[in-house]
């Protein structure tokens, strides 16, 4: 859907979702990454399960939310990716306890 | 930058760091003020200049020269004093000018002299059939990837819809080497005699020979669809086409993304929750707080600028930010605001800074079937409650936004009807024959943005608040 132009030369950092390896760059915003990887980032709504990628990578629209490093319902498009961080992809509600 | 604030007290704390709050910080900070800028951004510039101090688009044209003017804002703002905290989300702010931020899961409370909320626009909802489909985006969102990660889109693209965003976003991606298959123009026939009145203004304004370069740019490399009058996104858990009228005649052609536009409008949940009045804006279709002309709310202390104030642009949003500060630091240290530019001057700033400005509302005014749906299409994405759901609920007695959410629970998910709240109130006022002042918005409360219990539990308590929810 979205691919990198040439003159990026921002270091890489890899990043796991859903414990597969992910190279992202630095200073991409999680659902950026996801975006920009080949995975399949689409999670699933708490209220039908009906599929879902971010809408406004600006966070007022929380179609973005994923689980980041065990905590849920994080707006993927407000955290930068870091080294080593993992990345879930949300099927339904947040679960209790992360 | 994820470290509390290091005072309690601050003379002026702004909200948001885009265009309007950069200008208001740097001002504040120069006359001498102890100045916070919280914003929830990775880095300065909100969204017109974003990712300023860290795009990876090197080449300077191909973001052009607007988007440039944002890393001297920056600059003057930090040669200033004052104290800038990034990823830091505001979730509450009250009539007391208390501020509750949560910063990297942790909250701090803050209180303030004066706050300037700078919380700026977002796009207006597309509540389209489809537009929930993975594949349908905001042209905002393209536009932020584009600015902060280079990324460009390089599948079948379609951008549908209206506004100077629209071509701007067209020119960046165009200019990056990224694809775009059709643009559908969703802007209606009638509305450019409606704005002949108001040419004059803007033929004479900045913007005319800019969007018209801008224009003819976009028009030699893309088809471009003009007089489109319905729009949908289809597919099986992901975009697969887009069908469009026009002419008469409808088309659906295969498409990997949609891009969405039909202007923006103001961000008003922390201002609401903050008690602040606001009005339904006939001409921009929206709600605007009842602002005095330094930009001082209907709450003691409370200044709003930027697009927040009412969509005025990036121009106006800085003009707006000083006018602000300034405003403040006439309050708190008089003698402090002989350094400043004069408030005549600011105000001729800001009056050319507008100009143009209602031809393009009023060009650029939504169609109706785009912003007010009916059937099966989505209008709550958060709750997934469609057109025909809230006129259900109509029917068997919902008043307004607020009982809604008691038959459907419209606006109750996490983006806390930020996504749904002007489709809620058109369709209301449509169905019930009143007009969306009469029909109002939800009830904004603290907190703004979801924050968790956990976060909220480990929040200082003081005697008395203990003993006010403690039986015994």
């Amino acid at each position: 859907m979205f691919k990198r132009s040439e003159q990026d030369k921002r270091p890489s950092v890899q990043i796991f979702v859903d414990g597969v390896a992910v190279a992202a760059r630095q200073g991409d915003t999680v659902s950026a990454a996801l975006l920009a990887s080949s995975c399949d980032a689409r999670r699933s709504t708490a209220v039908s399960g009906a599929p879902r990628l971010p809408y406004c990578m600006m966070g007022v629209c929380f179609d973005c939310l994923v689980t980041i490093d065990g905590v849920g319902n994080r707006q993927g498009c407000l955290v930068p990716v870091a080294e080593g961080m993992q990345i879930e992809i949300q099927k339904g509600k947040r679960e209790i306890g992360r | 930058m994820t470290v509390a604030p290091k005072r309690e007290d601050y003379d002026v704390v702004v909200i948001g760091a885009g265009p309007a709050g950069l200008a208001a910080a740097a001002t504040s900070a120069e006359a001498g003020l102890s100045t916070l800028l919280l914003d929830e951004n990775i880095g300065p510039g909100g969204q017109v200049f974003r990712a300023i101090s860290s795009t990876p688009v090197t080449d300077r044209n191909q973001l052009g020269a607007d988007y440039w003017v944002g890393a001297d804002l920056v600059q003057t703002l930090r040669a200033s004093n004052a104290e800038v905290i990034h990823r830091a989300t505001v979730w509450s702010l009250d009539r007391n000018l208390e501020i509750a931020v949560s910063i990297g899961g942790a909250s701090a409370f803050v209180k303030a002299k004066r706050v300037i909320l700078a919380t700026g626009a977002l796009e207006r909802p597309f509540p389209i059939p489809g537009w929930t489909l993975p594949g349908v985006m905001t042209a905002g969102a393209a536009q932020t990837m584009l600015k902060s990660s280079a990324l460009v889109p390089d599948g079948r693209t379609v951008i549908a819809g209206q506004g100077p965003l629209l071509w701007l976003l067209a020119a960046q991606i165009l200019r990056l080497g990224g694809r775009i298959d059709r643009i559908l123009d969703t802007t209606e026939r009638g509305n450019y005699f409606a704005a002949l009145p108001h040419a004059f203004a803007f033929l004479t304004s900045p913007y005319f020979a800019k969007g018209l370069s801008m224009m003819r740019e976009v028009k030699a490399k893309v088809q471009v669809v003009s007089g489109v009058i319905e729009l949908s996104a289809s597919g099986d858990g992901q975009l697969a086409s887009v069908s469009y009228v026009a002419g008469g005649k409808r088309e659906t052609i295969p498409a990997d993304l949609l891009l969405l536009h039909q202007g923006v409008v103001p961000n008003v949940n922390l201002a609401m929750a903050a008690g602040i009045e606001h009005r339904w804006d006939d001409l921009q279709l929206c709600w605007s707080p009842v602002l005095d002309a330094s930009g001082t709310s209907s709450v003691a202390g409370i200044a709003i600028a930027g697009d927040g104030a009412g969509i005025g642009g990036a121009n106006a949003a800085v003009v707006r930010g000083r006018i602000a500060a300034r405003a403040a630091v006439e309050a708190l240290a008089p003698a402090a605001a002989t350094r400043l530019a004069p408030m005549a001057t600011l105000r001729a700033d800001l009056a050319k800074a507008e100009r143009g400005r209602v031809f393009l509302d009023t060009l650029f005014r939504p169609a109706p079937q785009f912003r007010i749906p009916a059937g099966d299409t989505i209008v709550c994405r958060c709750e997934e409650v469609t057109a025909k759901d809230i006129l259900d609920a109509v029917a068997i007695g919902a008043t307004g936004p607020n009982q809604l959410k008691a038959y459907r629970r419209t606006g109750m998910g996490p983006c806390q009807g930020r996504l749904c709240g002007l489709t809620v109130t058109e369709l209301m006022a449509q169905a019930r024959g009143k007009s969306p002042q009469e029909i109002g918005y939800y009830r904004l409360r603290a907190p703004v943005k979801p924050i968790t219990l956990a976060e909220l539990a480990a929040v200082p308590k003081s005697e008395d608040d203990i003993k006010a929810v403690v039986r015994g």
